[in-house]
């Protein structure tokens, strides 16, 4: 204690716990604040946005090995983890969602409706659809909803007795899968749109919607819209 | 009552000057005991190995318990686990502390080998100490610790709201941010008063040696490290999305972080609980002789109702998280609609503890700011009875409104009327204090001091606060005012504006008493008018921006509300500055360049000035005879307030004044 | 001497303050009153206005009193030099004490019987007022239900079908009866312009009163904490004329029926599947309503 005589060293030790204490939270909010999915950018692409996204059963990795999730096919052709994509503003953009989870009720059957694409139709399959019976055939797996631009796709399930289930995300396409395709028009001006899923698929959580459902990177997130 | 208590616990008497055979201090013939193992060192590294390894204790246990229910393994998190963790970690860590050494002792027919007090020099302040001057000090340092982290939380939040789309933080962290602030600020708000000028001063103020139950006083302080752990340790697990209010069954839905809310708010119950239990029974029994209740301060008076508050609205938290546990651990329905549950019951029960709680949040702000005007106006306060009577009236009346929290809910609509009434009457016994305050002003010789600055800060904030609080209770006008950032700017007034104020002016006022070591008045004085300025100008607005439309919470809003939300972010940084000024006023005058205070600095009357600075072990060298009301000032022929005044007698208290010098 | 100035202070400040109600409260009530929130576009938006106007009005002499107190005292009442005087010993003025406890009282009640005159002739002033309002609207009127749900507000017409739609439309003149449930957490239905605001709870309904006066465009916000998207749940509001509503209403009931068809019957609340859209929580064994 003796070294703690002087007003000086009692200053400069305390301008180090400070400093320690200014490098904890600089380290919180920059390390884990701040830490978030990864934004995918398909802005740089000239003509219609071809994006390529799966939905699967169970994300293989990570603290929550059993949630539900979207993945995204970036522009290099690799398969990411991520639910904040970037698009140009005012384009056209061609989806081709590969479904790989077994399907269920809606909470609000209103979702099993096509909105805001273009022709309001999306192709199951090839074949072209505006309404989707959650309670028929295998039923609705999740669906993909933007809100603010009135778009709303449901996303045709598998057979919950399919025989050659997708184990491990990303799934590739010998597993068995839907295809469903549609186009939207992305709005001319610049603008985060958030979207997400509204089938209650947070397994085990109360209602379904805690757990994937309440976490960006699984089952919402943001179109970053920006001018081209 | 005026047993001579200077052998009791709770007293530095060195252990060569006890008496052998007095209570606490056995011969060494007689002693036998344990104690605990010593290799890991006394203190908080062996709490900390202690906390760590109940934590994996309860870990396992909850893993035992609940590791195989369908619910854990599809959604991968094991609540139970988690929260039993917390749990035998928190035990864990009191254990380390030596809170339960005693009572095992005991238990096991023995004596304790070596009583905590005994301790002395500066490495008592982290030690389980039972001297109520240790532990008013210990508060004192959790509670800024505890506010500094949340300030800077509510920080991050304005970051996040600098712009209405464009995102710093993103959704997700953001809510759990806003949980942290709001949870982490109202923790602490609850003890801020009552821990560290409460467990330091009450003692002091009714002549008595010590506090009626120093081990649970400890306790209750080395709790809250505990409870602040656990709530930052949340945002590891992915944080809380129910704000400090946690509303189920999104609490009941909610991921990981959750638990952590609800053992840490627990575990913060418990001591806001026993600190309570603690001062009512001190105030009730350890008065000297000559303290009528006529003559206690309003101090003392205000804690003390607080503290009754804590007593009775606290127990009711701690079962409505009891029921939110079992809800997220083993599936119980108390909040699920479906199963017999409902979704009004955690609403009835919180707000249940959690309007007393707002004046839990209130009345020591009056009561220490009723307590300086004196000193401060050289005046008698105003109608002491009237303010008593108003402490008391809002204490009671605090029970009977909570449902005004529920006006849009849809529950009990017939009853609103009744519940507005009981809200409005608030207004009366608050508008004791006022009337207090301002007959105490009247014609007064007023000493603007850094502390007195804040009390009328204080008043003004509290104003405008209350005021607005006449908005939320009409039904009609709290329609469009409900759940927005008006009611966030009207608790924030009374609270930030009001309760923080009245803390900050009371460690101007008190910090002499405690440490010996007087603040920096010229940095004081730019403190509080920084305060003052960008308090106002950081939540002036925001009622403005709650009645123009936005929701509390949201991490987005409309775009026509940027330029205020802008306005009121900026303000908020230049209140963190205004902050950090106290800050470096506080490390400045107290650690890096202590400045020797005079014994009675402010020439106040009152019982705790009539001591050293700061006080001896025992306090007084006898327990004092009351002989007047502490705030005679300006009668002439006033006694003194107590028999001891020949220490600081009206002219010794002058001659001090110049005898400042550097420790 | 010390009388005369006591009551040379009193006057003082009964005077600054009379000047200054007399100059604030009118433009509180009549410049201020007639813009404040949230407007006009209802009946109950314009009744909240007029609380807002009459408590302002109440506010304002409380404010200008203690401000002008605080400020005159710490010009007049300070002392500044080294020597400490005391002032008079004044413990209480029970006359003074006793003025201010009964007008305080005195106000307070006379607010809550203002503020219990205005949510019962207001049709319960816009607020959510439970499955059976007491303080109801008469005559004929719209249901429209108002579905929340993590995190969207979707809006049900009984009456047209039972069609449901992402934003609400509703008929300008004509009582709108508001139906207020949750599909799964607690979230609150503001419309902010129409002047109601009233809490979804799951499995209750939750009725709320409003007739528009005037056409256009408002916003609905969920003003209840309810998870990730809190701050997203919007949607938008619009009030027509009768003629554009009811071509609207007809146009949207026929495009709609197709999703409608899938759409369970119409029922003041819905209770989710446990072992499907429940989300499996409680597990499949248990079923709803035991
Ligand atoms: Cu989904
Ligand atoms: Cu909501």
């Amino acid at each position: 204690m003796k070294m703690f005589e002087k007003p000086l060293t009692r200053g400069l030790a305390v301008l180090a716990v400070a400093g320690v204490l200014a490098g904890v939270c600089l380290w919180g909010i920059f390390g884990f604040l701040r830490s978030s999915v990864p934004t995918v950018d398909f802005s740089k692409t000239a003509g219609p946005v071809n994006l390529r996204v799966q939905t699967v059963a169970a994300l293989g990795f990570g603290p929550h090995p059993t949630w539900v999730s979207y993945l995204v096919k970036d522009p290099a052709g690799a398969w990411v983890h991520s639910t904040i994509w970037q698009l140009p503003a005012d384009r056209q953009i061609n989806v081709t969602v590969e479904e790989y989870d077994s399907g269920g009720a809606l909470r609000n059957n209103l979702w099993g409706g096509i909105t805001g694409t273009l022709d309001s139709q999306a192709a199951i399959n090839g074949q072209s659809t505006a309404v989707v019976d959650p309670s028929a055939g295998n039923g609705i797996a999740h669906t993909f909803n933007v809100p603010d631009l009135g778009l709303n796709v449901p996303l045709y399930g598998i057979s919950s007795k399919a025989k050659n289930p997708c184990s491990a995300a990303p799934c590739s396409t010998s597993s068995d899968h839907n295809t469903i395709t549609f186009s939207f028009h992305t709005p001319p001006g610049a603008g985060n749109y958030r979207w997400q899923c509204f089938i209650p698929c947070g397994l085990s959580y109360l209602y379904g919607n805690g757990g994937p459902m309440g976490a960006i990177g699984f089952m919402s997130g943001f179109l970053k819209v920006v001018p081209a | 009552m005026a047993v001579d208590m200077s052998n009791a616990v709770g007293l530095d008497v060195p252990a060569a000057e006890q008496v052998p055979g007095s209570p606490g201090e056995l011969p060494p013939g007689r002693r036998r005991g344990f104690r605990l193992p010593s290799a890991l060192g006394p203190g908080i590294p062996r709490a900390l190995v202690f906390a760590a390894l109940g934590y994996l204790f309860g870990h396992w246990i909850g893993n035992l318990i609940a590791a195989g229910y369908s619910q854990v393994t599809n959604s991968g998190s094991n609540n139970a686990a988690i929260i039993l963790g917390y749990l035998f970690g928190t035990v864990g860590w009191i254990g380390g502390m030596g809170v339960l050494t005693y009572p095992l002792t005991k238990m096991t027919g023995r004596e304790e080998l070596l009583a905590p007090q005994r301790s002395v020099g500066p490495g008592r302040y982290f030690r389980y100490t039972l001297d109520h001057k240790v532990v008013g000090i210990q508060y004192m340092v959790g509670m800024i610790v505890y506010f500094l982290t949340a300030g800077l939380l509510a920080l991050a939040i304005r970051t996040e709201l600098l712009s209405p789309t464009n995102h710093v933080f993103g959704p997700g962290v953001y809510i759990e941010v806003v949980g942290e602030h709001g949870t982490m600020m109202m923790m602490m708000m609850t003890s801020v008063i009552v821990g560290p000028f409460g467990n330091f001063l009450v003692p002091l103020m009714i002549g008595a040696r010590r506090m009626a139950f120093p081990r649970l006083e400890a306790l209750s302080f080395w709790l809250t490290p505990a409870a602040y752990i656990i709530l930052l340790s949340s945002l590891w697990l992915g944080g809380f999305p129910t704000g400090w209010t946690g509303y189920a069954p999104l609490s009941v839905q909610a991921g990981r972080g959750m638990d952590a809310y609800v053992a840490a708010f627990g575990v913060m119950a418990i001591s806001i609980i026993l600190a309570g239990f603690n001062i009512v029974v001190t105030v009730i029994n350890l008065r000297a002789p000559g303290m009528t209740w006529g003559r206690l301060p309003v101090f003392v008076w205000g804690v003390m109702t607080t503290s009754f508050l804590m007593v009775l609205a606290t127990p009711v938290l701690f079962g409505a998280l009891y029921m939110l546990g079992l809800d997220r651990t083993i599936q119980t329905s108390f909040f699920t609609d479906t199963l017999g549950g409902s979704s009004y019951l955690w609403e009835n029960l919180f707000w249940f503890f959690g309007h007393p709680e707002v004046y839990i949040l209130a009345l020591p702000g009056f009561a220490i700011v009723l307590e300086m005007l004196p000193v401060f106006c050289r005046k008698p306060i105003f109608a002491q009875k009237v303010a008593i009577a108003g402490m008391v009236g809002v204490s009671a009346l605090s029970f009977f409104v909570w449902q005004h929290h529920l006006f849009d809910s849809g529950i009990n609509p017939d009853m609103r009327p009744l519940f507005m009434l009981t809200t409005e009457l608030i207004s009366i016994p608050t508008g004791f204090i006022f009337l207090v305050g301002m007959g105490t002003l009247w014609k007064a010789r007023i000493r603007l001091t850094v502390p007195m600055m804040f009390a009328m800060g204080f008043f003004f904030n509290f104003l405008l606060g209350g005021i607005s609080g006449v908005f939320l209770s009409d039904v009609p006008a709290d329609t469009t005012a409900h759940g927005t950032f008006f009611v966030m700017a009207h608790f924030h007034y009374t609270i930030m504006g009001g309760l923080i104020f009245a803390f900050f002016g009371g460690l101007y006022y008190w910090l002499p008493k405690m440490t010996g070591r007087s603040m920096n008045h010229r940095l004081g004085k730019w403190n509080f008018i920084a305060m003052f300025v960008f308090f106002n100008s950081t939540f002036l607005p925001l009622f403005a921006v709650g009645e123009l439309g936005q929701p509390r919470r949201v991490f987005e809003y409309a775009k026509r509300l940027q330029t205020l939300n802008d306005w009121v972010s900026i303000s908020a940084f230049l209140l963190g500055f205004a902050i950090l000024l106290f800050v470096i006023n506080l490390v400045w005058s107290m650690i890096i360049k202590p400045v020797r205070s005079p014994e009675n600095p402010w020439h106040s009357r009152g019982l705790e000035w009539q001591t050293t600075s700061p006080p001896p072990p025992g306090n007084f060298d006898r327990i004092p005879i009351i002989l007047a009301g502490p705030y005679e000032y300006g009668k002439p022929d006033a006694l003194p307030m107590s028999d001891l005044v020949s220490r600081t007698s009206p002219v010794a208290a002058a001659a001090a004044t110049d005898s400042e010098r550097t420790i | 001497m010390a009388a005369a100035t006591e009551r040379r202070d009193g006057i003082r400040i009964l005077g600054v303050w009379l000047v200054l109600s007399a100059i604030f409260m009118p433009i509180v009530y009549f410049v201020w009153g007639p813009h404040l929130p949230p407007g006009g576009m209802s009946d109950q938006a314009a009744g909240q206005r007029f609380d807002n106007r009459v408590l302002g009005v109440v506010a304002t002499p409380v404010v200008l009193l203690v401000c002008t107190f605080l400020v005159y005292a710490l010009l007049f009442w300070r002392q500044t030099g080294e020597e400490i005087e005391d002032g008079p010993y004044i413990t209480n003025k029970v006359k003074f004490s006793g003025w201010w406890v009964g007008l305080t009282t005195f106000t307070v009640l006379c607010l809550a019987v203002f503020g219990t005159y205005e949510l019962e002739n207001n049709n319960g002033a816009g607020t959510g007022s439970g499955p059976r309002p007491i303080f109801a609207a008469s005559g004929p009127m719209l249901p429209v239900q108002v579905i929340a749900q993590q995190w969207r507000f979707t809006f049900r017409y009984p009456t047209y079908g039972g069609m449901e739609t992402t934003s609400l439309m509703i008929p300008q003149n004509e009582e709108i009866q508001f139906n207020v449930t949750s599909l799964d957490v607690i979230h609150s239905f503001w419309a902010y312009q129409l002047g109601v605001k009233a809490d979804a709870n799951p499995g209750v309904n939750n009725i709320a009163f409003v007739k528009a006066l005037h056409t256009g465009k408002f916003n609905i916000l969920c003003a209840e904490l309810c998870g990730l998207w809190h701050g997203a749940m919007t949607a938008n509001g619009q009030v027509m004329s009768q003629a554009s509503f009811d071509s609207w209403a007809t146009q949207t009931e026929a495009q709609e029926a197709p999703v409608t068809k899938l759409l369970p019957k119409y029922s003041t609340v819905y209770s989710p599947d446990e072992a499907g859209a429940g989300g499996n929580y409680y597990g499949s064994q248990y079923p709803v309503n035991p």
